[in-house]
């Protein structure tokens, strides 16, 4: 019965996305509502083919199928994205790359969010699904919930990733920074994310160990409050059931205000509770002791929930905001550097009495370098935040340097080494291709994060003091066309340090397809369990 | 009284007093007598069932670490 439903549906969505190709009123629709309809099309044979098949869900093994596809997804989204961010960079030191025969398709406007989400929502979202359902089971001793609802989860995150893709490049934005998905993707998002929640709550419920792990807490808040931030922030008004341009219900500054809520915390939860849950759970079971104090990681958690949600105000400084809101934002961003290093310290404690295995282990070495990069973009946050830093860091790159510096530093790595740890256990391979492969993309990771936030910091700061320069008079003493200008050389360093870390990206790519493909399948001393 | 204006004041005198003292009874909670063995077992929980599930027979067992019947990895 569910198959015949399933069948009628799906050919019901294809047929309407069909339909509303032909009426749509813009390109990126038109081109969206052809890829929900290939998308329904393929489900539907596929759904077709399998009809009437029994399907099994063993309770006595782990639903690992999609944490497989959730690394090859990982990997293949992270090289387009660092690529993506690559080619952007050089953009800006070199404007003529902005080619004029691209019908605009291929200009740093259109690529920007394409980068941005490529980097954070594909290879960050897929390395958090895929670490989610890997975790959750493992920590509950339980299948994951849902039969195949993980399956609906993956595929769903991957049509969401293409369309938001296709969307970007022909112009559909809502002009929402990390927010720019249009209405009818942002509906779809918020669809996966609730199966995302329920095929994770459903496996906690069947957990067979009476307590929840805290990587778990970390996962579940980020899956919760994402769901809330995402459907706040995205409340507005189709134009047309035909149209992607839509109206957001807020206006002026509560709009504003309400998509700087949402951009802090999704920096908060998305990138940082998810995947300090990830190092929860990774970093422990890479360096084979349990974490450094259980009772700090419980207050690292209820402290960054507590303190996370108020920061959102200084991504608005010195503008319409009240003046207490953005005061409110810079306390708690300072407060919140606290708890963030407490979760620093417990990391890398986690290794105390194992540090020779950072000489032997490059893959604990880059989780310990990401935890570095934790907390030293969790201290520049906070300062950045104060009102008077601020008045010369902001809308300079200093603020990409920062973003960079956590983002390459802390979730880019800690996904490499999740990535390396998961590969062989998953594919039950002895050990990766190459631990010294996994070293060559450890330093042209580091090296190029480093080049990359250093030049940021020298050309934003020199930015800001450039803008704030006047003479005797009062003038301003530079144009800004001369800042520009001035930027050039820390630009071309910027996009040198990317070009390493996507290398590196590309080596790792390599080394975990050997890992499967060549090495040895781990040798199974007794398959057989005895009776109990 | 205006809701806007009562909400603020709701939201900075009383909501922030119990968000406060909720806090503190979390940190307090996690210090409480008896924590202990209870933190370093879930510590310890993600070295149990790395290859498969736990026997469908329920919960496991639940007395204290050292008293346990050694488990399969």
């Amino acid at each position: 019965m569910w198959d015949y439903i399933k069948l009628v549906v799906l050919g019901a969505v294809a047929v309407l996305a069909a339909i509303a190709a032909n009426y749509a009123h813009d390109l990126a629709y038109q081109v969206n509502a052809i890829v929900v309809m290939l998308a329904a099309a393929i489900a539907f044979v596929y759904a077709l083919r399998h009809t009437g098949e029994a399907r099994v869900y063993p309770a006595n093994e782990y639903f690992d199928g999609v944490v497989r596809a959730g690394v090859i997804a990982t990997t293949f989204w992270g090289v387009v994205g660092f690529l993506v961010g690559v080619v952007i960079a050089f953009q800006l030191a070199f404007p003529q790359l902005n080619i004029d025969h691209a019908f605009g398709i291929l200009n740093f406007g259109r690529l920007r969010p394409l980068h941005t989400s490529a980097v954070i929502f594909a290879f960050g979202g897929n390395a958090l699904i895929m670490s989610a359902f890997y975790i959750v089971q493992r920590t509950s001793a339980s299948r994951l919930f849902g039969g195949n609802l993980g399956w609906f989860v993956f595929w769903g995150w991957q049509l969401m990733i293409v369309m938001a893709a296709t969307s970007y490049v022909l112009g559909g934005t809502q002009g929402k920074e990390y927010a720019e998905t249009v209405w009818y993707i942002d509906i779809w998002i918020a669809v996966v994310w609730v199966a995302f929640l329920l095929a994770f709550i459903g496996t906690l419920w069947n957990r067979k160990e009476p307590h929840i792990y805290v990587a778990n807490w970390f996962l579940l808040s980020m899956i919760v409050t994402v769901a809330m931030l995402h459907i706040v922030n995205n409340l507005a008004i189709p134009v047309s059931i035909f149209s992607s341009q839509s109206v957001p219900v807020y206006a002026g500054v509560q709009d504003a205000m309400v998509q700087w809520w949402y951009g802090h915390n999704a920096v908060g939860f998305f990138l940082t509770a998810g995947f300090l849950g990830m190092m929860y759970y990774f970093v422990p079971k890479q360096a084979e002791r349990p974490v450094y104090s259980y009772k700090l990681s419980i207050i690292h958690f209820w402290a960054l929930i507590f303190l996370y949600i108020w920061a959102g105000p200084h991504h608005l400084h010195y503008t319409a905001l009240p003046d207490w809101a953005s005061t409110l934002g810079m306390v708690m961003s300072v407060i919140l550097w606290m708890p963030s290093w407490g979760g620093m310290i417990n990391g890398l404690m986690t290794l105390s009495g194992a540090w020779d295995k950072l000489r032997t282990d490059p893959v604990i070495r880059m989780m310990v370098v990401s935890i570095g990069f934790y907390g030293m973009s969790t201290f520049e946050g906070p300062m950045m935040s104060i009102k008077a830093v601020n008045s010369l860091s902001h809308y300079t790159d200093w603020t990409i340097g920062h973003v960079h510096s956590g983002a390459l530093g802390w979730n880019g790595m800690i996904t490499f080494g999740a990535l390396y740890f998961l590969t062989p256990k998953l594919w039950n391979r002895d050990g990766l291709y190459s631990l010294k492969l996994v070293s060559w993309h450890f330093w042209l990771a580091t090296i190029g994060i480093v080049l990359y936030a250093s030049s940021m910091w020298v050309t934003g700061i020199m930015e800001g003091l450039m803008w704030r320069e006047v003479d005797a008079n009062g003038f301003l003493v530079n144009a800004f066309a001369d800042t520009v200008a001035a930027k050039f050389p820390m630009y071309v360093v910027r996009g040198l340090g990317g070009a390493l870390f996507l290398t590196g990206a590309l080596i790792m790519a390599y080394n975990l397809w050997m890992t499967v493909r060549a090495q040895p399948a781990k040798a199974v001393n007794n398959s057989l369990v005895p009776a109990e | 009284m205006e809701t806007y204006t009562f909400l603020r004041q709701l939201a900075d005198s009383w909501v922030m007093l119990a968000i406060f003292l909720l806090f503190i009874g979390v940190v307090f909670w996690a210090f409480r007598p008896g924590s202990r063995p209870i933190h370093q077992d879930a510590a310890n929980s993600i070295f149990r069932h790395d290859k498969k599930p736990a026997a469908a027979e329920g919960m496991r067992d639940q007395r204290a670490p050292s008293l346990r019947q050694p488990e399969e990895a």
